[in-house]
């Protein structure tokens, strides 16, 4: 069994969607051992998976020369996932909000607000280059 | 795992019964180019069945929401068929449950098209 040990899990991937699939994997593995039930693992599982696509899409913007780090952390409480890029930065504050009228019928904006949505934690750095992404997860709760 | 379209004719609607995952890469272009070729051929009533569809991304979310613009747009209608409980969620999450016709019946779906 899982036991109170902290887990630790790194990785530097490309920026290839064959690792926002990694990224994704790894995620549910970490939720299942952490006894996750199936709507909560879906959640989390879909809020790293946005994470990612998001380094890999938004920030590094697919570039071959540019790396995606992810690490997957549970603490005993709390599962976190940091992932980081090298692009640009994103500053959450400048992004629109999906859920206005006028942007209900947008084709996109809509990965950091459902990660916000659940997750019970997310934090944004800038990094020089790039943006890291803290999600944190407190076991034993329910965020929606 | 990536998803699968198939189409049929009812009653001068189509039907596209989606499977597996619409996601970046893994769904989502499939979905738009589909809708595309519909348009092409003047087929502007579409019942998306996504009673088999297991997972579904915000990029899949946004697909959604882009074939249901392009075909209003072109005076057609796109209704959604069997959403599962992960869709209807998120669907209502991002407040696009409003947005959609949303059925969970087809025969009274294929009914409720104005042509």
């Amino acid at each position: 069994m899982a036991g109170p040990q902290v887990t630790r899990i790194s990785y530097t991937l490309d920026s290839s969607l064959d690792s926002v699939s990694r990224v994704e994997q790894t995620a549910e593995q970490l939720a299942k051992k952490a006894g996750m039930d199936e709507d909560e693992l879906f959640r989390f599982t879909m809020a790293v998976r946005e994470a990612a696509v998001n380094a890999v899409l938004h920030g590094n913007a697919y570039d071959p020369d540019k790396r995606i780090t992810a690490s997957f952390e549970n603490t005993g409480n709390s599962l976190v996932i940091r992932i980081a890029d090298q692009g640009k930065g994103l500053d959450p504050d400048t992004l629109p909000d999906p859920l206005a009228p006028e942007n209900l019928l947008r084709g996109s904006g809509r990965g950091i607000f459902l990660i916000r949505s659940f997750m019970d934690e997310v934090h944004f750095k800038l990094l020089n280059p790039g943006t890291e992404l803290t999600l944190v997860k407190h076991l034993g709760t329910a965020s929606t | 795992m990536s998803m699968k379209i198939s189409t049929r004719q009812v009653d001068g609607v189509t039907i596209m019964d989606l499977s597996g995952r619409i996601t970046l890469g893994e769904g989502s272009v499939q979905l738009r180019d589909a809708v595309r070729d519909l348009l092409s051929k003047g087929q502007k009533s579409i019942l998306l069945n996504l009673g088999d569809v297991n997972y579904i991304d915000s990029s899949g979310i946004g697909e959604l929401v882009s074939a249901f613009t392009t075909v209003r747009n072109q005076g057609g209608e796109l209704k959604l068929l069997n959403l599962t409980k992960k869709v209807h969620d998120l669907l209502q999450i991002t407040k696009l449950y409003t947005v959609f016709d949303i059925k969970d019946d087809e025969t009274s779906a294929i009914a409720s098209f104005t042509r």
